[in-house]
């Protein structure tokens, strides 16, 4: 690994504020990192030597996993620390956290939180690389490239496509990381779902605004569709989750119906009927299996690229020529 | 053996006479006792040369949290009154939301004893409206009173009850006393952290609408408008909630009104990166109602210039937006931060300010002060208004440091403070 500052900077906290040079960095850097999942043997010694501590204060195991596995797969040490808060606020958790890992001398720091902006709080006291695995509402910049890079494997570019995110825009931090990281490689940018789930003046964001899923998918080439999660149903946001899916609900017959053929995107987990109809999840149009390979692939990416690692090696590095 | 000092040469501004000339000013034993061009020097006299300084009745801020009973590792009465008097001013009023909060007789005695023992500032307690600050049932009103409250208030949160709020502005009028209310429909902003708008949307932080206190604001001033009684309306943040006051008043409801300095010159752009110092409640507007804040102080409409000082401590501030408290310091920065961004940009005049942040607020609290007229108390503040400092929040007199105008360079600070003609303060 060399010494020269990392492509990216020091942390990775969300993709608003990447040039569009960054971003096309990452995912060009995570083609050749594709092929060493589909390895016998799924190990590269580009990362041997870092110690990389994955610190999880919201329940995940899609994300964790897969930084795992990027991490492991990238011969990394890796420390796994999940806390879902305790007496102490999650304020005073967070310092002395970061005060702890500070004095262990981590290389890196995976954290998952339920605050917007920890993952920048983080990376303003510790040394430490950064990398954000979801912070509230704010951002979750390594699904948002997962997306990007899943919707280049399917249609060669992003610049000019018309992508839709539907469902809860108000509390999801995917679909921040998508607004950004779409718009900056220059796609058209729509969001759909209930005013009651939408952002204050998302048109502020650079978004187009449809209240119905049939007026989207007649604008669509990709909709990324987001988990509606039951507390929403709870906390009043939506009636019940049946007329969600009537209204809102991504559905066979209705993409059937669109003037183009769309391309499926889910962060997952999924609410089969809810947001989405089983059959749009396994059918043809649906790539929500090649986002999750795309993670580990994505995120390999970005560990390589903090650590100082030139895009333009990352084949090299790939096979162990550069450790 | 009589105590008298004379503040020689001054340009003395007191819009309670109409006064803004170079003026010498004699206080004998705690009072005004003369205010003319040329004093003699009493033998006696300690003379300070008040040359290039300016010279007013001391400052009064109605609206300071002191913590103290039950959160000491912020503020104390002493050190708060301390951070008063660095600060330029000689009074100030103590919200009641401590813990536990200041919602009987006892307590509001506590408070005051408290402020005549730190002999910095004068402090003047204000009681709950409600018992425990529940907002179910009227506290102890008329015996508070008896022991020094100036005024009732639940600050902190709003009176949601109309019911409650109807019956504290009646049962508030036998005793003259205004009704203080935090205007904030909960159930609109409860869970926000900041302004709700672009930024709150890309920052993914809950945000807080203007509905949320505009629809309070006009509830409250619907109530005065029935009841008769006097609302005075903490710390108004928003363009309608100013335009709504202003109709009031000229319609004749008994209603006064607050801008805290933050308001009149900060945006939710402050909270940018998360700035846990840029976080309070109400929060920082749109540039659009910073306008009409200024707007408002500027023709009267919001009679007081308060801080809302609220201090915490700083690993309390050292956290996640979401998870910090609000509020901010502001006694020891409010001048020079009205004389810098709001005098000095033109907004109001030299004598407004005094008027908003002493004679007003003297009079919709009836407090003594407000004005250096023979015979009123020697409370005066006297200042540069030509001095060049820098916020510098590790010398600060109050117990915390959360202020969003760390490092700024302000020009006039306070220069002596004299309470009771008692000097407490003077760098």
């Amino acid at each position: 690994m060399t010494d020269t500052p990392s492509a990216l900077g020091k942390d990775l906290v969300g993709l608003e504020g990447l040039t569009k040079e960054q971003i096309l960095a990452i995912l060009d850097t995570a083609e050749p990192f594709k092929e060493i999942s589909e390895r016998r043997i799924k190990k590269v010694p580009v990362l041997r030597g870092k110690t990389i501590v994955n610190l999880f204060f919201e329940a995940s195991t899609r994300t964790r996993v897969s930084f795992e596995f990027a991490e492991k797969r990238l011969s990394a040490d890796t420390v796994n620390i999940s806390s879902t808060g305790s007496s102490v606020t999650k304020g005073e958790t967070l310092v002395d956290t970061a005060r702890n890992l500070e004095a262990m001398h981590i290389d890196m720091v995976v954290m998952r939180h339920g605050s917007s902006g920890a993952a920048r709080f983080l990376a303003e006291r510790i040394p430490s690389n950064v990398i954000n695995a979801g912070d509230g509402w704010h951002e979750h910049p390594t699904q948002g490239l997962l997306d990007l890079l899943t919707i280049r494997d399917h249609r060669g570019a992003i610049e000019g496509l018309k992508v839709c995110i539907v469902g809860d825009i108000l509390h999801s931090r995917v679909a921040r990381s998508n607004i950004h990281g779409l718009l900056t490689l220059g796609a058209e940018v729509a969001v759909c779902g209930p005013r009651t789930l939408m952002p204050p003046l998302p048109e502020e964001l650079g978004c187009t605004v449809f209240s119905r899923i049939e007026e989207a998918m007649e604008w669509a080439d990709v909709l990324n569709v987001l988990r509606l999660q039951l507390e929403r149903m709870e906390g009043g946001y939506v009636p019940s989750l049946r007329e969600y899916n009537r209204i809102w609900g991504v559905t066979s017959k209705r993409l059937e119906a669109a003037p183009r053929e769309i391309l499926v995107l889910h962060p997952g987990p999924m609410n089969r009927g809810v947001e989405i109809d089983s059959d749009v999840a396994d059918g043809p149009q649906s790539v929500i299996l090649n986002q999750v390979t795309n993670g580990v692939a994505v995120r390999m990416a970005v560990l390589y690229l903090l650590a100082g690692g030139q895009p333009e090696r990352a084949e090299a590095a790939k096979q162990g020529g550069e450790g | 053996m009589s105590e008298k000092m004379l503040l020689r040469g001054g340009r003395v501004i007191d819009p309670s006479q109409s006064l803004d000339e170079i003026r010498d000013v004699l206080l004998v034993d705690g009072a005004i006792a003369a205010v003319a061009p040329t004093l003699d020097t009493p033998e006696d006299a300690r003379v300070v040369d008040c040359t290039g300084r300016i010279v007013t009745p001391g400052l009064i801020d109605v609206h300071v949290h002191l913590r103290e009973p039950g959160e000491e590792h912020k503020e104390t009465i002493a050190t708060g009154a301390a951070a008063a008097a660095a600060g330029g001013f000689t009074a100030i009023c103590a919200m009641p939301n401590t813990d536990p909060p200041i919602d009987n007789p006892a307590a509001v005695g506590f408070v005051a004893a408290e402020g005549r023992r730190a002999g910095m500032a004068r402090v003047y307690p204000l009681g709950c409206i409600s018992v425990g600050r529940a907002g179910e049932r009227l506290a102890l009103v008329g015996e508070m009173v008896d022991e020094g409250a100036v005024a009732i208030t639940d600050d902190g949160s709003p009176v949601m009850d109309s019911g409650l709020m109807r019956l504290a502005l009646e049962y508030s009028q036998a005793f003259g006393i205004p009704v203080a209310d935090h205007p904030e429909d909960i159930g609109l902003s409860a869970n926000g952290h900041m302004n709700e708008g672009v930024v709150s949307a890309r920052l993914g932080l809950a945000g807080k609408p203007n509905a949320s206190e505009d629809i309070h604001i006009v509830r409250d001033l619907l109530l005065a408008e029935l009841t008769g009684g006097h609302i005075h309306l903490q710390h108004v943040s928003t363009r309608f909630g100013v335009e709504s006051i202003r109709q009031a008043k000229a319609r004749g409801v008994h209603v006064t009104a607050e801008a805290s300095p933050h308001h009149l010159v900060l945006t939710e752009e402050a909270v940018e990166g998360y700035r846990t110092d840029a976080k309070m409640n109400p929060p920082l507007r749109t540039q659009d109602d910073v306008d009409a804040v200024r707007a408002g102080v500027a023709d009267g409409t919001l009679d007081t210039i308060a801080t809302d000082h609220a201090p915490h401590h700083y690993d309390e501030k050292e956290a996640a937006f979401a998870d910090a408290p609000n509020g901010i310091v502001g006694l020891e920065t409010a001048l020079g931060v009205i004389l810098t961004r709001v005098v000095g940009e033109g907004v109001i005049d030299l004598p407004t300010m005094v008027e908003r942040m002493s004679c007003q607020p003297a009079r919709v609290f009836k407090l003594p002060g407000g004005s250096l007229a023979e015979g009123g108390p020697a409370d005066v503040t006297v200042f540069d208004p030509a001095a060049v400092w820098t916020v510098d929040p590790s010398a600060f007199l109050s117990k915390s440091r959360n202020t969003p105008f760390a490092g700024w360079e302000l020009t006039g600070r306070p220069t002596m403070t004299i309470v009771g003609g008692r000097v407490v303060w003077s760098g």
